[in-house]
C-alpha cells in the first residue's frame, strides 16, 4: 500500500492521481464522520474516546438490570422466565421461520454472482490466514457449547426418542422427543437424536452468524460505515441511523453481548468448578469460583492487550489444536468404525429430517420445537451481534462466497463430526456397553463421565477442563473488543483502557451475580433480546442483498 | 549522519504532533535527509478515513504539505491493521526495516503512571530497533 510521491529524477512532489490499491467498492455517500458524536477526555491521565449516548445509556441499563436483579431476585426471575417462555411458546414459529430465512439466503448467495463480491473492495487482501481466521470464527461462534452439549444433547434426545410419544389428558404431547419419536426403535432413535442435535448446531446457528457478519462486513468495509450494528439499517433508515433509532440498536447489542458473556462466564465457571471437583476433588465453593473468574478475566485481559492478531488469534488456534486432539482421541479410542459410518449416516439423517425439523408451523412436538429448537434459536440470535461483529472484523479480504462457505458449511461439517464422535461414543457406552453413569450424570459432567470410561482419563479430562476454560477466554476477549467498538461509535482504534474496562466489568458482574444470585435470571433476560434481533437480522438479509447488488464483483 | 527519517503520523491527532514536525523539518534540512511519513490505520472505517486507501490519500496530501514547508523529499506509507491500537508498535518496528530508516522522530506524551502497564509507543520502539529514536515531548 505504498505510494511514493517523489519522482525518481527530482525531489518535487508528483501530482499524479493515486491509484485505488484496494480496488473498486461502492462507498455510501454520507456526511457522518465516524466518532463525531464521541466524547474524548483524559480523566486521571487515562484516555477515553466513547460514543456519549450509547456508552451512557447502555451503562445505565446494565447497572439498572444488575441492581434490580440483585435486589429483587425472587421477583425478577419469574418475570424474565415468563417473558422468555412466552416468546418461545407463542413466537417459537417466528424464530424457526426467521432462522430458515437466514440459512436459505446464505446458501443461495454462495451460488449467485454476488458471491464474487470481495469484502473490503475488489483487490483487498485477507488480514488473516485460513487457519487463524477459521479458528477465530469457530472459537467465537460456539466453542464452549460443544463441550457441554456434545455428549448431553445426543444422549438426551436418544432417551426421549426411545421413550416414544406420550399424550396428556388434553391431547397435547407431554414427551420431549423430536418429531414423531422412535419408540423402542434403537437405530431410529439414534438416527433421530443425532439429526436433531446436528440440526441445533448446524446450518441454522451459523446462518444467523453469517447474516450478521456479512451484512456488517459489507457495510463497514465496502460501504464505509462504522463497524457497529446500526450500520446494517442504512438501506432502510438512511441518515436516521445516526440518531436514536441507531442508538437503540447499538444499546440493545451491548446489552445482549454483555449479559450473554457475563452470565455464561458465571454459569460456565460453576460448571468448570463442578468438573474440577468431580475430577480432582477441588472443592467448588465460592472461593474456587471467584478465582476461576478472576483467572479467566486476567488471561482475557492479557489477550485483548495483545490484540486480535497476537492475542485472540493465538488463543483461538490453541483452542482448535486442543479441541482437535480431544476429538481425534475420542474417535480413535471410541467406537471408531461406528463413528466413521455415523458421520455419513448422521449427515444423511440430518438432511432427511431437516425439512421436518425446521418446519415453523403445525408441529406436534411442541415441547421439542419450542423448548429445544426455539430456545436454541433465541440463544444463537441473541449471541449473533457479538459473533457477527467479531467475524466481520476479521473477514476483510475474503469474497462473499468464501465467507459463506467458511462461516456456514465448514463449521456445520465440523459440528457433524464433533457431535457424531462424542454423541456416538456416549450412546455406544449406554447401548452396547451397558454403562449408564453417563446418562445419570449431571448435564455439565456428562462429558467427563464419558471420558472416564475411555483410557487415559486423567489426561483427557485435564484437556477437557482446559478447553472449557480457554473457550471462555476466547469468548471473553473477543466479546470485550466488540462491546468496546460498539460503545466507541464503531471505532476499533479507541484507546486501550476502554477494552480493559469492559473485560473487567464482565468479570466483576459475573462475580457479583454469582455471589448475589440471579445469573440464570439475567441470562434469560439476555435471551429475550433474540426477538428484536430476529427482526434486526431480517433487516440484515435485505441489507445484504441491497448492498451486494451495488458492489463491483471480483474477477 | 542521517539519510532517511521515519515519522509516525496519527492523522486523527495532528495537533499534538506540531512540535515533532518542526524538529523533523529542522533535522531533515540539517542532514539533507529524506522523510517517510508512516501512518497506521484501522482496516475498518475510522474518524479520519473510511478506507485504508482514503487514509493513504490524506497522508499523501499531508506529506506534500510538509514538503512545501521544508523542501526535503517526502514519501508517505500507510499500514492497515485489524487492531491498530494493539499492533502499532510491531508495525512501526517492521516499517523501520522495510523502509530502511536510520532515524525515527516521533511525538510522545509526558511520562505517566499508566506507562508501567501500557508503555509509551516511542519507548517501546526504541528498545526494538537499531535505528536512532528521537522522542519529542509536548511544549
Amino acid at each position: 500500500m505504498e505510494k511514493n510521491t517523489q519522482r525518481p529524477d527530482d525531489d518535487k512532489p508528483s501530482s499524479e492521481g493515486i491509484p485505488a490499491p484496494e480496488g473498486a467498492s461502492n462507498l455510501i455517500d454520507t456526511d457522518y464522520v465516524i466518532g463525531q458524536d464521541n466524547i474524548t477526555a483524559s480523566p486521571m491521565g487515562i484516555d477515553v474516546d466513547l460514543h456519549g449516548k450509547v456508552f451512557l445509556f447502555s451503562s445505565i441499563v446494565i447497572l439498572l438490570f444488575v441492581i434490580l436483579t440483585l435486589a429483587l431476585q425472587d421477583q425478577m426471575e419469574p418475570i424474565f422466565n415468563s417473558m422468555f417462555s412466552f416468546l418461545t411458546t407463542n413466537l417459537g414459529w417466528f424464530f424457526i421461520l426467521g432462522a430458515n430465512v437466514f440459512v436459505v439466503l446464505a446458501i443461495v448467495l454462495i451460488f449467485t454472482p454476488m458471491g464474487k463480491v470481495r469484502i473490503g473492495g475488489a483487490d483487498a487482501k485477507p488480514d488473516f490466514g485460513y487457519a487463524g481466521w477459521f479458528s477465530m470464527l469457530f472459537a467465537a461462534g460456539m466453542g464452549i457449547g460443544l463441550m457441554f452439549y456434545g455428549v448431553s444433547e445426543p444422549l438426551g434426545h436418544y432417551g426421549t426418542a426411545m421413550g416414544g410419544i406420550s399424550m396428556g389428558e388434553n391431547g397435547i404431547r407431554t414427551d420431549w422427543a423430536p418429531l414423531g419419536a422412535a419408540a423402542g426403535d434403537q437405530a431410529g432413535a439414534i438416527d433421530l437424536s443425532m439429526a436433531a442435535t446436528i440440526f441445533h448446531w448446524g446450518f441454522h446457528p451459523w446462518g444467523a452468524y453469517a447474516i450478521v457478519g456479512l451484512s456488517l462486513a459489507i457495510f463497514a468495509f465496502n460501504k464505509g460505515l462504522p463497524l457497529t450494528m446500526r450500520s446494517i439499517f442504512y438501506p432502510i433508515l438512511g441518515e436516521r441511523i445516526w440518531g436514536w433509532p441507531g442508538h437503540c440498536i447499538d444499546i440493545l447489542a451491548v446489552f445482549a453481548t454483555l449479559f450473554g458473556l457475563t452470565t455464561s462466564l458465571g454459569i460456565g465457571a460453576t460448571q468448570a468448578a463442578g468438573g474440577l471437583d468431580y475430577l480432582f476433588g477441588i472443592p467448588s465453593g465460592d472461593t474456587t469460583l471467584v478465582l476461576l473468574i478472576l483467572g479467566i478475566t486476567l488471561v482475557a485481559l492479557g489477550s485483548i492487550l495483545l490484540g486480535v492478531d497476537k492475542g485472540v488469534q493465538r488463543l483461538s488456534q490453541l483452542n482448535m489444536v486442543l479441541a482437535a486432539l480431544l476429538l481425534l482421541f475420542v474417535i480413535i479410542v471410541g467406537p471408531t468404525l461406528m463413528i466413521a459410518t455415523g458421520v455419513v449416516d448422521n449427515l444423511i439423517g440430518y438432511v432427511t429430517h431437516l425439512s421436518a425439523l425446521s418446519m415453523p408451523f403445525g408441529r406436534e412436538d411442541a415441547n421439542f420445537s419450542q423448548g429445544w429448537t426455539a430456545f436454541y434459536w433465541a440463544w444463537w440470535i441473541a449471541w449473533s451481534p457479538f459473533v457477527g461483529m467479531f467475524i466481520a472484523r476479521v473477514s476483510r479480504g475474503r469474497t462473499v462466497r468464501e465467507f459463506l462457505i467458511s462461516v456456514l458449511l465448514v463449521p456445520t461439517l465440523a459440528s457433524v463430526v464433533w457431535m457424531t464422535a462424542f454423541g456416538t461414543t456416549a450412546i455406544d457406552q449406554v447401548v452396547n456397553s451397558g454403562i449408564t453413569e453417563v446418562q445419570d450424570a449431571a448435564l455439565e459432567l456428562q462429558l467427563f463421565t464419558m471420558l472416564e470410561h475411555l483410557p487415559l482419563t486423567a489426561i483427557t479430562s485435564f484437556v477437557g477442563i482446559t478447553l472449557v476454560i480457554v473457550f471462555f477466554i476466547t469468548s471473553s476477549d473477543s466479546g470485550s473488543l466488540v462491546i468496546d467498538s460498539i460503545t466507541a461509535g464503531g471505532k476499533v482504534d479507541a484507546p486501550k483502557p476502554q477494552r480493559i474496562f469492559w473485560a473487567l466489568i464482565e468479570g466483576a458482574l459475573a462475580i457479583a451475580l454469582l455471589l448475589g444470585g440471579g445469573l440464570a435470571a439475567l441470562q434469560t433476560a439476555a435471551l429475550t433480546t433474540g426477538l428484536p434481533f430476529t427482526l434486526v437480522l431480517l433487516v440484515g438479509c435485505y441489507a445484504i442483498v441491497k448492498g451486494l447488488m451495488s458492489e463491483p464483483r471480483a474477477k | 549522519m542521517f539519510k532517511h527519517i521515519m515519522v509516525p503520523i496519527d492523522l486523527a491527532h495532528i495537533d499534538v504532533l506540531e512540535p515533532a514536525l518542526d524538529v523533523v523539518a529542522d533535522m531533515a534540512k540539517h542532514y539533507d535527509a529524506k522523510i517517510t511519513y508512516v501512518g497506521v490505520t484501522s482496516n475498518t472505517p475510522n474518524s479520519v478515513a473510511r478506507t485504508p486507501n482514503e487514509y493513504e490519500q490524506k497522508l499523501d496530501a499531508f506529506a506534500q504539505k510538509r514538503h512545501g514547508v521544508h523542501g526535503q523529499p517526502v514519501t508517505a506509507k500507510v499500514y492497515g491493521s485489524t487492531d491498530p491500537v494493539a499492533n502499532l508498535d510491531d508495525i512501526l518496528v517492521n516499517a523501520i526495516d522495510e523502509i530502511g530508516a536510520d532515524l525515527i522522530i516521533m511525538a510522545t506524551h509526558l511520562p505517566k503512571k499508566l506507562d508501567a502497564v501500557m508503555p509509551a509507543h516511542g519507548g517501546k520502539i526504541a528498545t526494538h530497533t537499531d535505528a536512532s529514536v528521537f522522542l519529542v515531548r509536548p511544549h
